[in-house]
């Protein structure tokens, strides 16, 4: 099991052939409190950053990036009643979304956690 | 996830502004200001909050100034206003606040403000007057280049403003000012609060009973902390004042009303009294005098959005068939209604509460109704 991050705040979790997307503890703490998540229906087939869900605080709206391309295999819809679990817990209950990968490789390009936290550091 | 976008230009401070970065405050850029939109605990306990208890807002971005007649006449000032705003000015008691907008000659809102007559000794002929931080500029251009001999404007760059709304908001203050109990709903005084002089009016952005107190700058921080000492105060960020007078159904200056709506369009009337909307004599009478005789195409109306998903500002609203009958000004999630609101202007044969509409939410409608305002009931003392 490995996890892997995007410039952008998402990260993925690979188990397999598949892997599950969320963002960063980083990421919900600046969004503050989140309200609303949209996300894609299962069997959307996704490239590398195309939009995969949006995220939406009392503020403003963000939309949340493929970090690897693949198919929806499974969406956390406990998110539309209990928006609120991408802040309490963004790793475990807070995920978004459970993508197959089409494209083992593109890995390779998304940051480590020890690289993302590096890149954190270096924004805040 | 997209990141914000960061102005470049040198931010100003308020008075306030160690305060709020000693709090944890999460610091934005607003209308020129490095401004906290939230604090710790986060946007939705700072709204909550505040319908339940009190909170503190730094406000002191705002702009504040009087105009002053030479001649030490109420009526003077009153008349000279009059000429750049739609409310009654002359009637205005000692001490009495009115909400009115300066208008451009086509009835458009150049800005929002607050005028209220001053009230204390030696300042006969002295509107006292606040209006928007991102505005103020070119509002004091306006009415200088505007004023007769004899009637100057004073701006007041040296005073700190802040706001404490809430249903605690009268004892907080009572304890400190025990005269701020007995003000009604847009009256003001000055008050003493262990030493320091404060300009108290009971009035706010927030839909909330409360105060807006206006103090020397040099003041703020003594006068910031002793409110924030009672354990029913917390310091409230610009992001909960937005959504609190989002459900307050209240206007934001440059998103539901600026040069390209009327007070009549806005629903503002309210703000028109009387003499006024039959005498005119101010910017635009001609066009505001015909809307409300004959009603304005297009109405500022609130709208509920059925689902979760909140409609923001830009959204487009169609009929259920698919006809573009107007555009959502403000909208976000109303923590108090527990659900998405929004407010914009629609076709007024589409404006009556309960009128099917659709909002193009990233492609895709959404139902929503429109629905009455304010969408958290107002609690003014009045």
């Amino acid at each position: 099991m490995t996890t892997r991050y995007t410039k952008d705040h998402e990260y993925i979790r690979v188990e397999g052939d598949a892997g599950i997307v969320g963002i960063s503890d980083y990421a919900q703490s600046q969004l503050g409190d989140v309200v609303f998540v949209e996300l894609p229906s299962i069997g959307k087939t996704l490239a590398k950053g195309d939009e995969a869900a949006v995220v939406e605080s009392v503020k403003a709206a963000s939309e949340v990036y493929a970090p690897v391309s693949g198919e929806v295999v499974e969406v956390n819809s406990d998110l539309e009643a209990s928006p609120g679990t991408v802040n309490e817990d963004p790793a475990g209950r807070g995920w978004f979304m459970k993508i197959r990968l089409t494209n083992p490789s593109e890995l390779d390009d998304l940051l480590t956690e020890e690289q993302y936290q590096e890149f954190v550091k270096s924004i805040s | 996830m997209a990141e914000p976008v960061n102005s470049d230009q040198p931010l100003l401070k308020t008075p306030l502004h160690a305060e709020h970065v000693a709090l944890g405050a999460r610091m934005v850029p607003f209308a020129g200001y490095d401004m906290p939109v939230q604090y710790p605990t986060g946007i939705l306990t700072e709204h909550n909050w505040t319908r339940e208890h009190a909170g503190l807002f730094d406000v002191s971005h705002m702009g504040q100034a009087f105009l002053i007649a030479e001649d030490k006449n109420h009526e003077t000032v009153a008349r000279v206003f009059e000429a750049l705003v739609p409310a009654d000015v002359l009637s205005l008691k000692p001490n009495q606040q009115r909400y009115s907008q300066l208008l451009d000659e086509n009835g458009g809102i150049l800005d929002d403000l607050m005028v209220t007559r001053v009230g204390a000794p030696g300042h006969e002929g002295w509107l006292y007057l606040v209006v928007n931080a991102s505005m103020k500029e070119q509002d004091y251009a306006h009415i200088q280049a505007r004023l007769p001999k004899g009637v100057s404007l004073k701006r007041k760059d040296d005073l700190a403003l802040m706001a404490l709304q809430g249903p605690s908001a009268e004892g907080v203050l009572a304890k400190l000012a025990p005269e701020a109990a007995n003000l009604s709903f847009m009256m003001s005084a000055d008050v003493q609060i262990d030493g320091i002089w404060c300009h108290v009016s009971r009035s706010g952005y927030t839909g909330e009973d409360g105060y807006e107190i206006s103090c020397k700058a040099e003041d703020a921080a003594k006068l910031w902390n002793k409110l924030l000492a009672d354990p029913e105060v917390k310091p409230i960020g610009l992001g909960a004042r937005d959504s609190l007078r989002l459900e307050a159904g209240l206007c934001l200056y440059g998103h539901d009303i600026d040069t390209t709506t009327s007070p009549i369009e806005a629903g503002l009337i309210w703000s028109i009294q009387k003499r006024r909307r039959e005498e005119g004599g101010f910017p635009g009478a001609a066009r505001i005098q015909r809307e409300i005789k004959e009603g304005p195409a297009r109405v500022r109306v609130g709208i509920r959005p059925e689902g979760r998903a909140p409609a923001r500002e830009g959204t487009v609203i169609t009929t259920p068939d698919g006809r573009e009958v107007g555009i959502v000004t403000s909208g976000g999630f109303g923590p108090t209604v527990n659900g998405p609101v929004a407010m914009g202007y629609v076709s007024k044969d589409v404006s009556a509460v309960g009128t099917d509409l659709h909002l193009i939410v990233r492609g895709k409608p959404l139902p929503a109704k429109v629905a009455a305002m304010p969408f958290a009931p107002h609690r003014y003392k009045r």
